[in-house]
């Protein structure tokens, strides 16, 4: 009788090109040098905790987080974000477009991948060809899905081609004005031509062109970076090396931190929620990050249609004490939210007209599912389920999400789990989920359709709850087609005002980077992708 | 008793057949697609699901399958994992630290155990008896996951005396402590048996035939009351050694010890058939040889026993 | 002569007529314990034996109480406590002990006391039910193959070696996901299945050494047959080993359900049990370890009735024992 508790879990990222104060999109950014923040270069080794890599280290597979970090070190794209979320180039000499559609790049000339081969338009057009090919199975083959020829029912080659050594030539299905945004996601990093020549061999120590190389990894034990003596971009190492050290318990890697074992750490545990910025004081990080939280109601269940339905979601919402949760449960690690994008966005606002469905309020959320019993009654008996996996720390909140909407609307409500994350996919895809569910939401790039098109669409991807209004779908199109970025914000509030009417989910809460770092590191910040930037981290030795 | 021995390792045979078409078939029924799950909350095309299906032969049926498991067992040639990583690496990179903490525990809590059972047994009702049914009963209420993490704090983060984590670094003293954990939960079945036994055995004829023969007490205790009361106990630990192996998934992660029980974990949430049935095709190896040793030692332990 | 008339002047529990000791009378020969064969009573059976050991003992009573009170707690909650164990205030999350709510908040705000005695029954029944099954599997596939060895032995050894192998988890969860409905008994279920091998063992090894023994060369040699003589005598010799294999196994057993429910695969969240109520209370230890104590305090205490009456009944089963 031996199985006893485990917490530790992959987390997946879906999130990709991040940027807050984006650069004008069209003409290129300046070749800025990074803010020179405190610090000399130091030759001390950091170490910062991870998960084990689920996919080679290589851009087309890494789509979690435990890769995630290794990837972005080791390989250099055509940009990079920094500490404020700005995009700055890093390989890229220029991204330039007349039409927003058809983009014309040129990289900078004497970069070398690790193994000395250079690297070309070619190390480019290859390698996103490669990833966005269908039948090379890569993970991240759907971020190519706005270019041109790109397919995900069968194998088709995308519109990417190179024109000389140093330029080539992207064609995208529409106009887009954020597509610089996009390139600093490692789905669109290089690949050397080593990989092309057996992509299915796996190697511990993928060839790369980013600040550092992989010097060693000892699996489930630790990834081993040292600084690129070849690299030539902005992104200049200021340590000696990272040791990504790899925990299956933030615990473990918390109490580390706490005895100066572990320089960083990325995530702190929810049993220090409480504690940590107590027990670290300035070296606690509590900052927002691009994570919205929500409650998915499926359209499949009829209790949530018609009228009935609508009060329902509206009553479910009002009951939920979003304060209480955030500063109780998560120990002020979370924001409550107020639309459904995220406050780091552009345009983001806290009063949407009917964002009120969002206040807490007992005594109305009680009278609005009474209103719905008299419509269409589901009697006194009827409980409420809250779907989720359990193989990662879900059940708290949704313990004490239950306990509220209990005693504000007298219903009964469960915690519905399932044993494993593809479990809960499964039920989410055949529409079997006994009642609402959970959903995250973590941005591609810093705008705010990619908050709502890609999960409130009509047949979007990531739509779980099958929602579909027509008018919403509408709205999100001339968003998309606006002259101006305020024209645009402004129609992405008129859609959300949708959204509040409906309710297809029922936003709870804006996640917070919760992280740390011991007194043997200075320097440290975070990016907004909640990762740290670690080439900027001073460690003396 | 060669015969015997040669017989029992031949039997490994049959039992690695049926423990495996078991732990396939349950891998088989497990619920839930692994593959859908690799692309995350986005998900993965399902042309390129079904790629990732045909190249791991998830899509071929059951027994295709299992006949091609075994075809890689017998060439030695496992695979690779979900990652690309070859079964036999991952395999070889969580066993031996996983059987250096097991046989630490083993040893721990068979010391610890038979030594606290014996004397609580020879002093049934008494004041060293009921305490040590209070610790038991501690290590029976507290889970590991509690005893662990107060023990990593209070001895490793607060007074320094035991490295905090194992990480890349397995050697006694840093395995030291998790060996400790990992013991607590078996330790309160070896005292129990021990005491019991012992306590049985200090009234059967025997042990006053001894007594009235003249020999001393510590003479009996030990060449007669203590041999005898040993089967029960032994027999736990036999088993008991294969269970730290595959079962240490909490000891290994509050102690960051790249293991097989969290290895195993990982691997049946994930979905990864062939990884679960690998890794577990060498502890049932493990658990027939430690039974096996069991019953050897069963005849030494109590002379009538015989094997033909 | 009327029987009960005493001609002789003796004492009642002399012989009867026809029966004569030719030594000194019983009480005054030093070897009077080993003796003394009740000739005027029915022979007892071996329960009956066990029973009027037991009640002689204090600690039968004692761990007889524990055990009621827990049964009746599991039974009726609701006579302990007013307050339910789902009526929980955030607000109120780790507040400690107030007018009535003696032991104070867990992390959900809520009663920790009710918790403590709603949980009981789950835990309970989960725990006796596990434990009663693999003893009852354990018992018999050890017994037989310890008992006739042979094909037997290499066949149900070999079968539980299988079942050694396969992992908990993996097992539980799929035969967990396969259930429609989750209950105690589902997971007690689940618990058993897996959890049988190590009691099959223990019980093999001991009975394989205890039908070595004299008493059973002596039974067989009286024309006893061989299952009379595993039931009869080499069974009740054996028992010791799995009673406290059981005893502790019963803990361990309310713990595991813990550790299902927390990877989704145990009881249904709506039924409160000290096995969750532990695994919840891992996630306040660095703010409150305290609120841990209850649901724990509340599986030892069982655990501690169940292992006390296990060795009372040991005592009891035990021919050794009650020689003197």
């Amino acid at each position: 009788m031996k199985i006893r508790r485990y917490a530790g879990v992959t987390t997946f990222i879906v999130a990709g090109a991040l940027a807050l104060t984006a650069c004008s999109g069209g003409s290129s950014g300046s070749n800025d040098e990074p803010s020179d923040a405190a610090g000399e270069a130091t030759t001390g080794i950091v170490s910062v905790n991870g998960t084990e890599p689920q996919n080679p280290l290589t851009p087309g597979m890494t789509n979690e987080v435990g890769g995630g970090l290794a990837v972005k070190n080791i390989f250099s794209g055509l940009v990079y974000y920094d500490s404020e979320g700005a995009s700055h180039n890093e390989m890229a000499e220029s991204i330039e477009s007349e039409d927003n559609q058809h983009w014309t790049i040129t990289i900078q000339d004497g970069w070398t991948f690790s193994d000395g081969t250079p690297v070309t338009a070619e190390s480019y057009v290859k390698a996103w060809k490669y990833t966005a090919l269908l039948s090379n199975g890569q993970n991240q083959q759907y971020f190519f899905h706005d270019f041109a020829g790109w397919s995900d029912t069968e194998d088709s080659e995308i519109a990417v081609e190179a024109v000389d050594e140093h330029t080539f030539t992207v064609e995208l299905i529409a106009p887009s004005a954020d597509f610089q945004l996009w390139l600093g996601y490692s789905a669109f990093m290089p690949m050397p031509d080593v990989f092309f020549e057996n992509p299915d061999i796996y190697s511990d120590a993928p060839v790369g062109n980013g600040p550092y190389v992989v010097d060693s990894w000892e699996h489930e034990n630790v990834i081993s970076l040292r600084p690129n003596p070849d690299y030539k971009g902005p992104r200049t190492p200021k340590n000696g090396g990272i040791d990504i050290v790899i925990y299956t318990d933030e615990n473990t890697a918390y109490n580390d931190l706490l005895s100066d074992n572990l320089d960083i750490i990325t995530n702190v545990p929810s049993s220090a929620f409480a504690t940590f910025e107590d027990d670290l004081g300035d070296r606690a990080i509590n900052q927002p990050a691009a994570v919205v939280q929500v409650v998915q109601v499926p359209e499949w269940r009829e209790e949530f249609q018609g009228e009935a339905g609508k009060l329902r979601r509206q009553a479910i919402s009002q009951a939920i004490d979003r304060e209480q949760v955030t500063e109780t449960v998560f120990g002020g690690t979370r924001t409550p939210a107020t639309d459904f994008t995220s406050p780091v966005i552009d345009g983001y606002s806290d009063d949407i007209p009917g964002a009120e469905v969002l206040q807490f309020d007992a005594e109305e959320a009680k009278r609005l599912w009474d209103e719905a019993e008299a419509m269409d009654p589901l009697g006194a008996d009827y409980t409420l389920e809250i779907a989720s996996n359990a193989d990662s720390d879900h059940q708290t909140w949704v313990d004490a999400v239950c306990n509220q909407v209990r005693n504000a609307l007298d219903i009964g409500c469960e915690f519905y789990p399932y044993p494993t994350f593809d479990e809960f996919l499964n039920a989410r895809d055949d529409a079997s989920v006994p009642g609402i569910f959970r959903g995250g939401w973590q941005a591609d790039w810093p705008s705010m359709s990619n908050f709502l098109g890609p999960v409130y669409g009509t047949g979007a991807g990531s739509n779980d709850a099958q929602y579909s209004n027509p008018a919403f779908d509408e709205k999100l199109k001339e968003a998309g087609q606006a002259a101006t970025p305020d024209e645009a914000t402004a129609l992405y509030k008129e859609a959300q005002q949708i959204l509040f009417e409906d309710l297809p989910g029922i936003p709870l809460w804006y996640n917070n980077a919760t992280a740390g770092y011991a007194e043997t590191v200075g320097n440290v910040e975070f990016g907004w992708d909640s990762d740290p930037i670690l080439y900027e981290v001073t460690k003396s030795e | 008793m060669r015969w015997y021995i040669g017989r029992r390792l031949l039997q490994v045979i049959p039992v690695f057949l049926g423990a495996t078409l078991l732990l396939y078939a349950l891998v088989f029924l497990r619920p839930g697609d692994p593959v859908a799950a690799l692309g995350g909350e986005r998900g993965l095309p399902e042309a390129v699901q079904e790629q990732i299906r045909e190249r791991y032969n998830l899509d071929k049926p059951f027994l295709v399958q299992y006949l091609l498991f075994l075809k890689g067992v017998f060439t030695l040639d496992f695979g690779v994992d979900f990652r690309g990583r070859e079964i036999v690496d991952v395999i070889a990179g969580a066993f031996p630290v996983t059987i250096q903490l097991a046989v630490m525990a083993l040893i721990i809590e068979a010391v610890f155990g038979i030594g606290l059972g014996l004397v609580a047994g020879l002093r049934k009702g008494g004041i060293f008896d009921g305490s040590v049914l209070v610790i038991s009963l501690l290590v029976i209420a507290v889970p590991t996951f509690v005893i662990g993490f107060v023990l990593q704090f209070l001895l490793g983060v607060k007074a320094g005396l035991f490295p905090v984590t194992v990480g890349r670094d397995p050697n006694f003293e840093s395995l030291l402590l998790p060996a400790i954990v990992l013991a607590a939960a078996s330790f309160a079945y070896v005292l129990r048996l021990t005491r019991t036994s012992v306590a049985e055995n200090l009234s059967a004829d025997y042990v006053r035939t001894a007594r009235a023969r003249g020999l001393t007490r510590s003479r009996v205790t030990g060449r007669h009351v203590l041999r005898n009361s040993l089967i029960p106990v032994v027999t736990f630990l036999g088993g008991d050694l294969g269970g730290l192996m595959a079962g240490a998934i909490v000891t290994e992660g509050i102690f960051n010890i790249n293991g097989v029980g969290g290895t195993l974990y990982q691997a049946i949430t994930r979905g990864e058939n062939v990884t679960v049935v690998s890794l577990t095709t060498v502890l049932v190896i493990v658990y027939i040889l430690a039974n096996l040793l069991v019953d050897l030692l069963y005849a030494a332990l109590d002379p009538r026993i015989r094997y033909a | 002569m009327p029987e009960n008339i005493d001609v002789t002047g003796a004492r009642r529990d002399q012989p009867r007529r026809g029966q004569e000791h030719f030594v000194a009378p019983v009480d005054e020969g030093g070897l009077g314990a080993v003796d003394a064969v009740s000739t005027t009573q029915a022979p007892k059976s071996l329960w009956g034996d066990a029973w009027a050991h037991m009640r002689g003992n204090v600690l039968f009573w004692v761990a007889g109480a524990v055990i009621a009170l827990v049964v009746v707690v599991a039974v009726a909650p609701g006579l302990f406590t007013s307050i339910g164990p789902r009526a929980c205030d955030l607000s109120q999350s780790l507040s400690g002990p107030a007018a009535g709510h003696p032991f104070g908040f867990d992390f959900q705000g809520c009663d920790i006391y009710s918790r403590t005695v709603y949980g009981a029954r789950a835990s309970v029944v989960v725990g006796v039910l596990a434990t009663a099954m693999v003893v009852v599997i354990g018992t018999i596939v050890g017994a037989i193959a310890g008992y006739f060895g042979g094909w037997f032995d290499t066949l149900l050894s070999r079968l539980t070696d299988i079942f050694f192998a396969v992992p908990l988890v993996l097992a539980a969860i799929v035969i967990m996901s396969l259930m429609s409905t989750r209950t105690s008994f589902t997971v007690a279920l689940v618990l058993s299945l897996f959890g049988w091998p190590q009691i099959a063992r223990i019980t093999r090894g001991t009975v394989m050494s205890v039908k070595n023994n004299e008493f059973v060369t002596a039974a067989r040699s009286l024309g006893m047959g061989r299952v009379g003589i595993l039931l009869r005598h080499v069974l009740p010799n054996s028992t010791a080993p799995i009673i406290v294999y059981a005893t502790v196994a019963l803990g361990t057993f309310i713990v595991a359900e813990a550790t299902l429910s927390y990877l989704g695969i145990g009881l249904p969240p709506s039924i409160v049990s000290w096995g969750g109520d532990i695994s919840k209370a891992q996630n306040s230890i660095r703010v409150a370890p305290e609120i841990l104590f209850y649901p724990a305090g509340g599986l030892a205490l069982t655990v501690l009735g169940f292992i006390m009456m296990g060795d009372v009944v040991r005592d009891a089963l035990d021919p050794k024992a009650r020689k003197r």
